[in-house]
C-alpha cells in the first residue's frame, strides 16, 4: 500500500517535471526568433509598414503589424528594411551541377539514351554543393531543381528547400516532374538519334504509348486479381513461367515486370505530375501543346523564349510557364529571339507563370532567380509581379503553397531579408531563413 | 565631306518624321541641356549643359554657366542623366575569330581579317550605352591575335569603325592568356609552365628579330634586314608597346605568371577577367598593372573561376589599382553591362570608381583616355542618354551617341527590339537601309 502511494506520487512528480518541461520547451521555440520589417511583403494581402514575423520553431507562428504583434520577452529578433517570402527558383539545376563543372560534379544529364525519366534527382542532389550556399545567400530558399534540358527525356525534378546535411533534410518532393526537351535542345549530331525535331516526337510519343500499354497491363492484371479470388497470386506475378488458367480455361492477364521507365512516364500519363518541357522556339511550343492533347497530359512549359508568338494557344491550353531567365543568352540557335519582356507579357495575359535560374553549361554556373526577377520587374512585370513570380505564384506552379510562398500563420518559416528593393543590384540580402533557422547573416 | 547633302536629307526628313526626343536636326551644333550630368573625373552636375560640335564636346558645366550658341539645337533633357559612352576593354561580338587550332602562338592573325560589323551584337551593344569596344580573339590560345579597338558608330565596314591614332594606324592590342584555356593537345602546352615556355621563347625570337632590323636601321644596309615575318612582327609591336597585350588571367598563381612576363619583356599589360585577383591585390598594384574585371553571376563554371567574387573590384580599388569592367560578351551581355558596376557596388566598390570603370578606366587601358572616357571640352562627343540612376535595376539607357551621332534611340521600334530582344533582335541587320542615308537626327535602320 505504502508502496503503491509512493509509486503515485513518483508518477505525479514526473508527470509534473515531464509537463513544465514540455512547457518550457514549448515556450522557448515559441520566442526563439522573430524578425521585424520596415515593409513585409507577405504576398497574401498588402504588405505590412514596420511589421514583426514571429517564429515558432520551423514555422511563422503569425504576421502583423507591429503594434499588434508584440515581441516576447528573450526573443532573438532580426531586423530588416524589407522583408519577402524565402524566394523560390521554379526551374534550377543547382545541386545537380557543381560549380567546379569537372566530370565529377555534372549530374544533369545523363548522355547515353536520350529518354530516361526514370532518373532520379534524388539519386544525385548534393545539398552540401557550394552553389546551394550561393544561392542561398541571395535569399533564395527552395529550388525545383533536377536533370537539365538537353535530352528529349533528361530524368526527374524534385523540389528542395536550400538546407539540410542530407538529400533527405532538404526534400519537399522527392520527385516533382518529369524533364523533356523539345526542339534544337534535344537534336543530335553525328548520325545518332534523334537528329529532327520529327524524330524526337516520333521516339517520346513511342515512349509514351509504350507507358500506356504497361499501365494497362497493370490495370488489367489488378482488375482480374480483383475479380478472381486467387487472382492476387497471378496479379503480383508469382508465376513467372506462364499466365495462370482459371477454371474455364481462359488465361487471366499478368501484372508485367516492374519497368522504371513505363513507371515514371505512367506518372505523368495518370497525371500524378506534369510532363516539364523545355521549348523555345514557336513550334516547339505548338509540338508540347498537341502532345499534351494526344497523351492527355499536364505540361508545364520551361523557357518557352518564343512563348509571345503562340500566347493564344498557351492561354487556351491552360499551360502555366516557367519562363527563361530573363538575362539568357540570346545569340544564334533557339534562344535567339528571346525577350526580357516575355515575363511582362504572358503575365498581362493571366497566364501563370514564374522565374527561374535555369540550367547554364559554362559561367555562371547557375543564375540566381532574384537577379533574373530584378530584370523582369524593370521590363515590364514590376515590382509586385516579379516577386509573386518568385514566391507564391511559382509555390502555386510548383503545387508547394500550403508550405512556403507567402508569410502566413502555420506556414514554413522561409524569409529573405533586405536592406532595400530587393531586386536593385545594389541592395544586400541581409539574411536568409529556412525552417526557423538562420542559414545566411551578412552582406551579400 | 558628306555633311552638306546629309544635313539637306535631314531636314527634309523633318518635315515628314516626328522627331524624336532629343535627337538634333542641325547636324554640326547641339546643346543638350538641363540634365544631370556625370561626367567622370570631376563633379556630377545636377542640372547642366553639354553642348557638342561636329562630333566633338564644345563644352559642359552647370546650366547657366556655359554660354549656349544661338544658332544651336537646343535639346531639354530635364529629368534625364547623361554620362559618357560606356567602353569594354573585352569583347567578343562581331563574329570574328583569331587564330585557328594549328598552333599555340599566332600574333599574324588580325581579328580586323575577321569582325563582322553588321552583327546585330553590336547593335545590342549600343543599346546597352556602349561606345567603344576592344574586340579580342578568344583565350584558347597562348596568343590568339591581334585585338581592335572600335567605335560603335553604325560604319558599314571595319574600317569605318576601327579607331585610328595620330599616325592613323588602326589601333588594338595583342591577346594572350594563361591558365587552363589554351592547355590543349600538341602542338599546344599540356601544364603552366610550358605554356609560359612557349612564349618566353617566342618573345626571345621576336627580340633577336627586333636588333636585325634596329641594326640594319642604324648600318642603313638594306641587305641585312631581315624578311619580314608578320608573326614577329606582331611579337615587336608588343615588346615596342605600341601594342599593349590584354592578358587573360584567372587564378592568383597565373596571375603572378603574367606579371613576371611583363616584366621580363618590359611589354606593357592589362590583366583580363583576374577571378582570383583580389587574393593577389597587392602583387598587382606593385607592378602597376591595371585590371579589366569580369562580374558573373555565380563562381565557377570553369575550375580557375571557382574562387571568383563580386567583391574583386572592391578589393582591387581599396589597395590602389586601376580598375575596368568588361562584358567578355558573349559571357555576360553588353545591354547590362551598367549592372557590373552596380553590382561591384553591392560588394563593396565605390560609386565614383565603379561608374569610372566603365568609362575613363577602360579608356586609359586602350590608351585612348585623351579622347574618350569622359565629358569634358575637347574630347569626342561619346554620351549616353539614361533614365535614371546608372546603377539602378530600372534605369534603362534611352539614347546612345557615338561621336555626336544618335546611334541608339530607345523610343524606335527598330531600336527598341535590339534593347529587349524579340522576333528578330538576334538577325544580323544592315545598319543601313538601302537608299537613304541621314545624318543624325534621321532613321538610321
Amino acid at each position: 500500500m505504502l508502496r503503491t502511494i509512493n509509486m503515485k506520487n513518483n508518477a505525479i512528480q514526473i508527470t509534473v517535471v515531464l509537463v513544465a518541461l514540455l512547457l518550457s520547451v514549448q515556450t522557448l521555440t515559441a520566442q526563439t526568433l522573430a524578425v521585424r520589417g520596415k515593409t513585409i511583403y507577405t504576398m497574401a494581402g498588402d504588405p505590412i509598414e514596420d511589421g514583426v514575423v514571429l517564429i515558432d520553431g520551423k514555422r511563422i507562428q503569425r504576421v502583423g503589424s507591429a503594434t499588434q504583434v508584440t515581441i516576447p520577452n528573450g526573443c532573438r529578433v532580426l531586423e530588416a528594411n524589407v522583408v519577402v517570402p524565402g524566394l523560390i527558383d521554379a526551374r534550377a539545376t543547382i545541386g545537380l551541377t557543381g560549380y567546379l563543372n569537372q566530370a565529377q560534379d555534372q549530374d544533369v544529364l545523363e548522355r547515353s539514351s536520350p529518354i530516361q525519366p526514370e532518373l532520379r534527382a534524388l539519386d544525385a542532389y548534393n545539398p552540401r554543393e557550394r552553389l546551394v550556399e550561393w544561392a542561398r545567400s541571395f535569399g533564395v530558399t527552395t529550388v525545383h531543381t533536377g536533370h537539365a534540358p538537353g535530352e528529349v527525356i533528361s530524368g526527374q525534378t524534385m523540389i528542395a528547400k536550400l538546407t539540410g546535411n542530407t538529400v533527405n533534410d532538404a526534400v519537399i518532393k522527392p520527385t516533382a516532374m518529369i524533364a523533356c526537351t523539345l526542339g534544337e535542345g534535344a537534336v543530335k549530331h553525328e548520325q545518332k538519334s534523334p537528329g529532327t525535331r520529327s524524330k524526337a516526337v516520333a521516339m517520346l510519343r513511342s515512349e509514351l504509348l509504350a507507358a500506356q500499354a504497361y499501365l494497362r497491363k497493370i490495370e488489367r492484371a489488378e482488375e482480374a486479381a480483383t475479380d478472381s479470388p486467387d487472382g492476387e497470386n497471378a496479379a503480383n506475378g508469382k508465376d513467372e513461367t506462364a499466365d495462370s488458367e482459371d477454371g474455364e480455361g481462359k488465361k487471366s492477364p499478368q501484372k508485367p515486370d516492374r519497368n522504371l521507365r513505363y513507371e515514371a512516364l505512367g506518372w505523368v500519363l495518370k497525371k500524378e505530375m506534369p510532363l516539364l518541357v523545355t521549348a523555345h522556339r514557336a513550334h516547339d511550343i505548338s509540338v508540347a501543346l498537341r502532345l499534351a492533347r494526344e497523351f492527355e497530359i499536364d505540361i508545364v512549359l520551361d523557357g518557352a523564349a518564343e512563348a509571345y508568338l503562340v500566347a493564344d494557344a498557351i492561354t487556351d491550353a491552360g499551360v502555366p510557364v516557367i519562363v527563361h531567365p530573363t538575362m539568357m543568352r540570346s545569340h544564334r540557335g533557339s534562344t535567339e529571339n528571346a525577350s526580357m519582356e516575355t515575363a511582362a507579357k504572358l503575365a498581362a495575359l493571366g497566364i501563370a507563370m514564374a522565374m527561374q535560374s535555369g540550367y547554364e553549361s559554362y559561367v555562371p554556373k547557375t543564375r540566381i532567380v532574384l537577379f533574373e526577377a530584378g530584370i523582369a520587374a524593370a521590363y515590364g512585370l514590376g515590382f509586385d509581379g516579379a516577386l509573386r513570380a518568385c514566391t507564391i505564384d511559382a509555390a502555386k506552379l510548383l503545387g508547394i503553397d500550403q508550405r512556403v510562398g507567402s508569410i502566413e500563420g502555420g506556414k514554413d518559416a522561409d524569409l529573405a531579408l533586405y536592406d532595400g528593393d530587393p531586386f536593385e543590384y545594389t541592395t544586400h540580402c541581409t539574411a536568409t531563413i529556412i525552417n526557423g533557422e538562420v542559414l545566411h547573416e551578412g552582406e551579400r | 565631306m558628306h555633311h552638306g547633302w546629309k544635313r539637306i536629307l535631314g531636314l527634309a526628313a523633318a518635315a515628314w518624321l516626328t522627331v524624336p526626343v532629343g535627337v538634333a536636326l542641325a547636324g554640326g551644333l547641339t546643346v543638350y541641356k538641363n540634365a544631370r550630368i556625370i561626367p567622370i573625373g570631376a563633379p556630377e552636375i545636377e542640372s547642366g549643359v553639354l553642348v557638342v560640335r561636329d562630333g566633338k564636346i564644345e563644352a559642359i558645366g552647370k546650366t547657366g554657366e556655359v554660354p549656349k550658341p544661338g544658332d544651336a539645337e537646343q535639346i531639354d533633357l530635364d529629368g534625364m542623366t547623361i554620362m559618357p559612352g560606356l567602353i569594354c576593354t573585352h569583347s567578343h561580338l562581331g563574329g570574328g575569330w583569331g587564330g585557328d587550332s594549328s598552333e599555340p602562338i599566332q600574333p599574324a592573325c588580325r581579328i580586323y581579317d575577321s569582325i563582322n560589323v553588321r552583327d546585330s551584337g553590336l547593335q545590342k551593344a549600343q543599346a546597352g550605352g556602349l561606345t567603344t569596344l576592344n574586340v579580342m580573339p578568344g583565350s584558347g590560345h597562348l596568343l590568339s591575335g591581334q585585338t581592335i579597338y572600335i567605335k560603335l558608330n553604325d560604319a558599314k565596314t571595319i574600317d569605318g569603325a576601327a579607331i585610328r591614332n595620330d599616325a592613323g594606324e588602326i589601333m588594338g592590342g595583342m591577346k594572350m592568356a594563361n591558365g587552363t584555356n589554351s592547355q590543349r593537345q600538341p602542338p599546344f602546352p599540356g601544364t603552366r609552365a610550358k605554356s609560359a615556355a612557349l612564349v618566353r621563347q617566342r618573345l626571345i625570337d621576336a627580340q633577336a628579330y627586333q636588333r636585325k632590323i634596329e641594326k640594319a636601321e642604324a648600318e642603313d644596309d638594306a641587305d641585312k634586314m631581315p624578311e619580314r615575318d608578320l608573326a614577329l612582327e606582331g611579337l615587336v609591336e608588343v615588346l615596342t608597346g605600341k601594342r599593349v597585350v590584354h592578358f587573360h588571367t584567372h587564378r592568383h598563381d597565373d596571375i603572378l605568371t603574367t606579371l613576371r612576363l611583363s616584366k621580363e619583356f618590359g611589354f606593357k599589360i592589362v590583366l583580363h577577367h583576374i577571378s582570383e585577383g583580389w587574393k593577389v591585390a597587392d602583387e598587382i598594384v606593385a607592378a602597376k598593372a591595371p585590371c579589366s574585371v569580369i562580374v558573373i553571376d555565380s563562381p565557377g563554371g570553369k575550375l580557375e573561376a571557382a574562387e571568383l567574387l563580386l567583391k574583386t573590384g572592391a578589393v582591387l580599388e581599396k589597395a590602389g589599382a586601376l580598375v575596368a569592367f568588361h562584358t567578355d560578351d558573349p559571357i555576360t551581355d553588353s545591354r547590362l553591362f551598367l549592372r557590373s558596376a552596380a553590382l561591384a557596388v553591392r560588394a563593396g566598390m565605390s560609386r565614383e570608381k565603379a561608374l569610372e570603370a566603365l568609362t575613363i578606366a577602360g579608356a586609359k587601358m586602350l590608351e585612348l583616355d585623351g579622347r574618350i572616357g569622359s565629358l569634358a571640352a575637347g574630347k569626342d562627343a561619346d554620351f549616353i542618354v539614361l533614365d535614371g540612376d546608372p546603377l539602378s535595376v530600372y534605369t534603362k539607357v534611352q539614347q546612345t551617341f557615338v561621336e555626336g551621332k544618335l546611334v541608339f534611340d530607345r523610343s524606335k521600334p527598330a531600336d527598341r527590339l535590339f534593347a529587349v530582344g524579340g522576333y528578330g533582335a538576334s538577325d544580323d541587320h544592315e545598319p543601313f537601309s538601302c537608299c537613304l542615308e541621314f545624318g543624325p537626327g534621321g532613321p538610321h535602320h
